[in-house]
């Protein structure tokens, strides 16, 4: 981190990479996750395979870099090019055991706003969930990825989106929902993991440099902390210089 | 037939139109220039995820309402004239109906399927569902299980950008196929913006690629980079800095009044829009490698 020229960000992808296990089928978001992708298959997971909500389904990186899903390096080379249907009947068969996320908010259990944001006195409209509601309802489960800043962590989302263990234990099962909901949320500052009764967000490492006091600034309400809190790993050598082949500018991890 | 004839003769004012069925791909935005020249009002925009097309017709005061995912800039963020009209009801109010991804493609293979709804086990205990002009809490009439019925949602029209067709509107594409497929099933007519038109043997030659059938086509115009800024997979690369510019310039009312009539309304037609953007550019957006796929055999 600070000092040893180890960016917040390279940490964030490492840690995403580290969920990932070999052989899984993934749901693939844009950026971090993307790059969490890419390095999980060099390193860890060689036969994991990725799915994106357009219809992409692939096991390399994009031949050259991407802003959207649908840009022309992540067809060409592609396993498969089919319909959002055909992914999503994946999603909803079961067979995607992690998918990622991100969001504006995120709350104590792991649900998510995309659709109304609040800036004073006025309501923001977001863009709204996209395939986020869809991957956060029906993967096996998911990684969520954020900035870490108390706006963005309140205790309660203003408008769910996309569902995380909504008031806590058993509320997915009440609802309807199959299966999954959130194993972690890898953050700027720290990792949380949820507590398998309550289903809270429980703080299980913060990032080197970061204090426990600032974690608890930055989140909305009272953080509870697991008794074994770690130092979150430093990228190893080997991640390090995988982030570097896949961003080679910095763009994602700068 | 020409664009504009063609976008005349398809949609009319009030109509519900879907496009953007790619996702962030084959994004028909001449097509959508279109439809703001020609003053269309009160339209209701069909697509899970809008690009920023979905932007400008609000912006150009075309629509009423938007069924969507996500409305946003694939590039930038927000889209500036969908917060605004929704906010501050700017230039006037537009309704929104949010959905998720699945839930549009289901909307739409229900209509394609000639059914009323269908279910699924997505978005159960969100906001999303709640209070849903087309999403009800169901029992499976087999398990008791608790699912979600999305109900058909059918487009007076379906426009879609391809990479090329016949003269009849058989159509080859290929990339990443998103809803296009089941939204050109469930309207009542299909409009065709291509890359190029090619003999009917070449479609013919390969009818797997054939993806959307020339019987749903009520017209085809010929339309050469006609998903500008978005890419055509083998056409036409992504404008990524298209994106930027046009979140800086729309920030403002006053801003998107100036890019409009710049780029869209002051220009003539799509040629024109070309021209504003310039050889240089258009040309640093071409391919600059093929990467042709290995042919298949139909042999008997």
């Amino acid at each position: 981190m600070r000092g040893t020229g180890v960016t917040r960000r390279q940490v964030m992808v490492a840690a995403a990479a580290r969920e990932i296990r070999d052989g899984e089928v993934v749901f693939v978001g844009m950026r971090l996750p993307l790059l969490g992708f890419a390095l999980a298959r060099a390193l860890h997971a060689p036969n994991a395979v990725g799915l994106f909500e357009n219809g992409v389904v692939r096991d390399t990186p994009p031949v050259a870099p991407i802003i959207t899903m649908g840009d022309p390096p992540n067809i060409a080379g592609a396993l498969a090019c089919t319909t959002l249907l055909d992914v999503m009947g994946h999603l909803q068969r079961g067979r995607v055991d992690v998918g990622f996320l991100g969001g504006a908010e995120v709350d104590r259990f792991g649900n998510l706003n995309t659709t109304w944001a609040q800036d004073g006195e006025r309501r923001v409209r977001l863009p709204g969930s996209g395939g986020a509601a869809d991957i956060a309802a029906l993967s096996r489960r998911t990684v969520v990825i954020m900035h870490h800043e108390r706006r963005r962590f309140p205790e309660r989302v203003r408008y769910l989106t996309s569902p995380g263990y909504g008031s806590g234990a058993g509320w997915r099962e009440a609802a309807g929902l199959a299966r999954g909901g959130p194993g972690r949320v890898i953050t700027g500052l720290g990792v949380f993991g949820f507590d398998p009764a309550s289903r809270e967000m429980v703080l299980e490492s913060v990032h080197a440099g970061v204090t426990l006091d600032e974690v608890r600034a930055h989140t909305g309400w009272p953080v509870r902390v697991s008794p074994v809190l770690q130092t979150t790993p430093e990228p190893s050598r080997e991640e390090l210089a995988g982030l570097r082949r896949f961003d080679p500018d910095g763009m994602w991890t700068g | 037939m020409p664009l504009e004839e063609a976008v005349s003769r398809c949609v009319r004012d009030g109509m519900t139109v879907a496009m953007g069925t790619g996702l962030e791909s084959c994004i028909p935005f001449a097509a959508g220039h279109a439809l703001i020249r020609q003053g269309r009002r009160g339209l209701t925009l069909v697509g899970p995820v809008s690009d920023i097309l979905f932007d400008m017709l609000i912006g150009a005061g075309c629509a009423a309402r938007v069924i969507a995912a996500w409305v946003g800039n694939v590039g930038a963020g927000t889209a500036y004239n969908f917060r605004r009209a929704v906010e501050d009801a700017i230039p006037h109010p537009v309704a929104v109906e949010d959905h998720s991804n699945l839930t549009v493609a289901l909307a739409l293979q229900a209509a394609a399927m000639g059914i009323s709804y269908l279910p699924t086990r997505t978005a159960l205990g969100t906001d999303l569902v709640r209070d849903h002009p087309r999403m009800r809490e169901i029992a499976c009439p087999f398990t008791g299980e608790r699912l979600l019925a999305v109900g058909a949602l059918r487009p007076d029209v379906t426009i879609l950008h391809v990479q090329r067709c016949d003269r009849h509107g058989n159509a080859h594409l290929w990339g990443n196929l998103g809803v296009s497929l089941e939204a050109a099933r469930a309207a009542e007519a299909v409009l065709l913006t291509c890359e190029e038109v090619v003999d009917d043997g070449v479609i013919a030659s390969d009818p797997n690629r054939t993806l959307v059938p020339g019987f749903l086509v009520r017209a085809v115009a010929v339309v050469p980079f006609g998903s500008h800024p978005s890419p055509t997979q083998g056409y036409l690369n992504r404008d990524g800095r298209f994106y930027d510019e046009y979140h800086a310039e729309t920030r403002t009312r006053e801003g998107f009044a100036d890019w409009l009539e710049r780029m869209v309304v002051g220009a003539e037609g799509h040629a024109g829009y070309l021209a504003r953007l310039g050889e240089d550019r258009l040309a640093g957006l071409r391919p600059r490698e093929s990467r042709l796929a290995a042919p298949v055999s139909y042999g008997l």
